[in-house]
């Protein structure tokens, strides 16, 4: 395992050329996560567009890990139900913790899989999950996916 | 004649130097400010306490429990002597950050009590709202939220000494940042973040000016050059045991007898007591009241161990050692394109924490590379958020080397810095 594993061609990508990184004009709910230790930031908005999938909006500034993460899940996660959202952000909250062991599930996760190395890196982990953990928050602040959520176990 | 530093030598006295990290890497560990590594005579001392004199200190009528207060009581005698303090002036606690709360709660406590039994407090330690306490911009939130909170409890505001871009404390302002209203004055004497060395004499003479007490964050000093704790002029002086080669889990608080004797309790409960009955208790003499509750016998010993280690160096050897590694350093990083140094660039008044950003990469990115390359570094504030705000920038490299680094141990953090601008092309 080296560094270059970790910074796989598709995180370079994202962090050099962020995908819809702009704030929704009307969001139904918003999260601002900090990841205290090393000071990235990252603000996540969500609403529903009239078929009831999800709208995506977020900015923040820090390492390429968490910008890059960003970029990636509002580019896969816009226009999902929000069921299928939730599936993602579990699939990548697991492959997160799976010290680098899981074959991650491209159909579910998109470009996402590339953030695999980084389970085998703790101090980053928290990086890649920034936005998705603001991400849930600002969907629980905006009422969407709560039933979702309450059926849920993970 | 100053024995210069062996860093070969040196470096076979700590085990964990013989190690390698990330596919068979050696380990080059730049991250002392952290916390420093530890040599055998440290470990042997912690292992040879347990092995031969382990027991409860000051209580027990046994020859154990003589030998283990003869080892507590010592290592305070030794631990005092190298900064010059008496061993009744020495308060042991967990880490320097439970020393600076020590003190700050000297005043939330003493302002509680005041209300009740206004004849019980030392009348210096009583706050209120007009009254106000000073900090510097470059506080390590150790030494800035301790404060805060004592602001929050008792109505006194928290004022600070601003800096220059250059990175040192903006001295012109000090006549009027402490003023009438100051009640107490806490400084760093070396940055963690920036690296400089403040002036802490002058500050705390305009302290004494005003009629505030004074007190110095030394966790960055005392591990790195001679410190005699009264030089300072300060009240209160707070450190590490870990940042200076000795285990963790002890910190120290140096204060002036007669500050100390006028200092509420903070943690009460056993072993801080003279007497008790149900209604009421009194307290032990300074430095037992400070130290409730059975205390950290053993980390005292194997920080005694590291005090005489250190003493055999010399820190006059230790702070020249350090001194042309952060020179070097300094020149290293001045030489690549899109490295900006956050702190002072001369290498005056300047201890070996160098911080700095690389244009177009994050810090924990470089750090990464760093990492990869077998260095060991810090990223992010540095426990020093506001001061990286003031800079304007989120987070910074540092590394902060100490007695087993050499200047080619800084030659391959370069190179991972460069690595990690031609990886990400910047
Ligand atoms: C300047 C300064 N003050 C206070 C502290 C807090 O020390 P500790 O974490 O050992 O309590 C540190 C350590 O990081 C420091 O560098």
């Amino acid at each position: 395992m080296n560094v270059e594993a970790l910074y796989q061609d598709i995180i370079l990508d994202h962090y050099k050329h962020p995908r819809g990184r702009q704030l929704l004009a009307d969001p139904a709910g918003e999260s601002h996560q900090v990841n205290p230790t090393c000071g990235d930031e990252v603000t996540v908005q969500v609403g529903l567009d009239s078929d009831g999938h999800l709208l995506v909006g977020y900015e923040g500034q820090g390492c390429s890990i968490s910008q890059a993460s960003a970029s990636v899940m509002s580019e896969l996660v816009a226009g999902f139900d929000p069921a299928q959202g939730d599936d993602a952000r579990r699939a990548f909250v697991e492959l997160m913790h799976s010290k680098g062991a899981a074959e991650p599930d491209e159909d579910v996760l998109g470009d996402a899989v590339a953030f695999v190395g980084v389970a085998k890196y703790p101090a980053r982990i928290k990086c890649a999950l920034l936005p998705w953990m603001a991400l849930q928050d600002a969907e629980a602040k905006a009422g969407i996916g709560i039933a979702q959520e309450g059926t849920s176990t993970s | 004649m100053l024995q210069p530093i062996d860093v070969d030598r040196i470096r076979k006295d700590f085990p964990i130097l013989q190690r390698t990290v990330r596919d068979n890497r050696p380990l080059v560990y730049l991250d002392s400010g952290a916390t420093s590594q530890k040599p055998m005579a440290v470990l042997d001392a912690e292992r040879a306490f347990y092995e031969t004199s382990n027991a409860g200190v000051h209580r027990g009528a046994h020859q154990l429990a003589e030998e283990a207060t003869d080892a507590y009581e010592g290592a305070r005698a030794t631990i005092a002597g190298f900064v010059g303090a008496q061993p009744a002036e020495l308060v042991f606690t967990k880490n320097a950050t439970e020393s600076l709360n020590l003190a700050a709660y000297a005043f939330s406590n003493a302002t509680a009590k005041a209300v009740h039994a206004p004849d019980s407090v030392d009348r210096r330690f009583v706050l209120s709202p007009g009254d106000s306490i000073v900090v510097t911009q470059m506080e390590h939130h150790a030494n800035l939220v301790p404060w805060q909170e004592a602001c929050a409890k008792t109505g006194a505001t928290l004022r600070w000494i601003g800096l220059t871009d250059e990175g040192r404390l903006d001295l012109e302002a000090l006549d009027s940042v402490i003023d009438e209203t100051t009640r107490v004055v806490s400084v760093v004497h070396q940055s963690n973040i920036l690296g400089t060395i403040n002036p802490v004499q002058a500050i705390m003479g305009r302290a004494h000016e005003v009629g505030a007490l004074g007190v110095v964050d030394a966790c960055q000093s005392i591990p790195h050059m001679p410190v005699d704790v009264h030089d300072l002029g300060a009240d209160l002086v707070a450190w590490s045991g870990h940042k200076m080669l000795g285990p963790t889990g002890i910190g120290l608080l140096w204060g002036r007898s007669e500050v100390l004797q006028a200092m509420p309790p903070f943690v009460s409960g056993g072993s801080m007591i003279e007497t008790v009955f149900m209604e009421h208790s009194t307290y032990a003499e300074p430095p037992k009241r400070f130290e409730a509750g059975t205390p950290m016998v053993a980390q005292s010993v194997g920080l005694a161990a590291a005090v005489r280690y250190l003493d055999d160096l010399g820190m006059d050897a230790v702070a020249a050692h350090e001194h042309d590694l952060t020179g070097y350093a300094l020149g290293q990083l001045e030489e690549l394109r899109g490295v900006r140094i956050i702190g002072p660039r001369d290498n005056v008044d300047r201890g070996s924490a160098v911080s700095f950003v690389v244009d177009g990469l994050h810090p924990h990115d470089v750090g990464q590379f760093l990492d990869d390359k077998g260095v060991a570094v810090r990223v992010g504030h540095h426990c020093a958020w506001p001061t990286c705000r003031r800079f304007g920038v989120p987070a910074t490299t540092r590394i902060s080397p100490y007695i087993y680094n050499d200047r080619a141990d800084i030659d391959i953090a370069m190179e991972g810095i460069m690595a990690a601008q031609k990886f990400f092309g910047v």
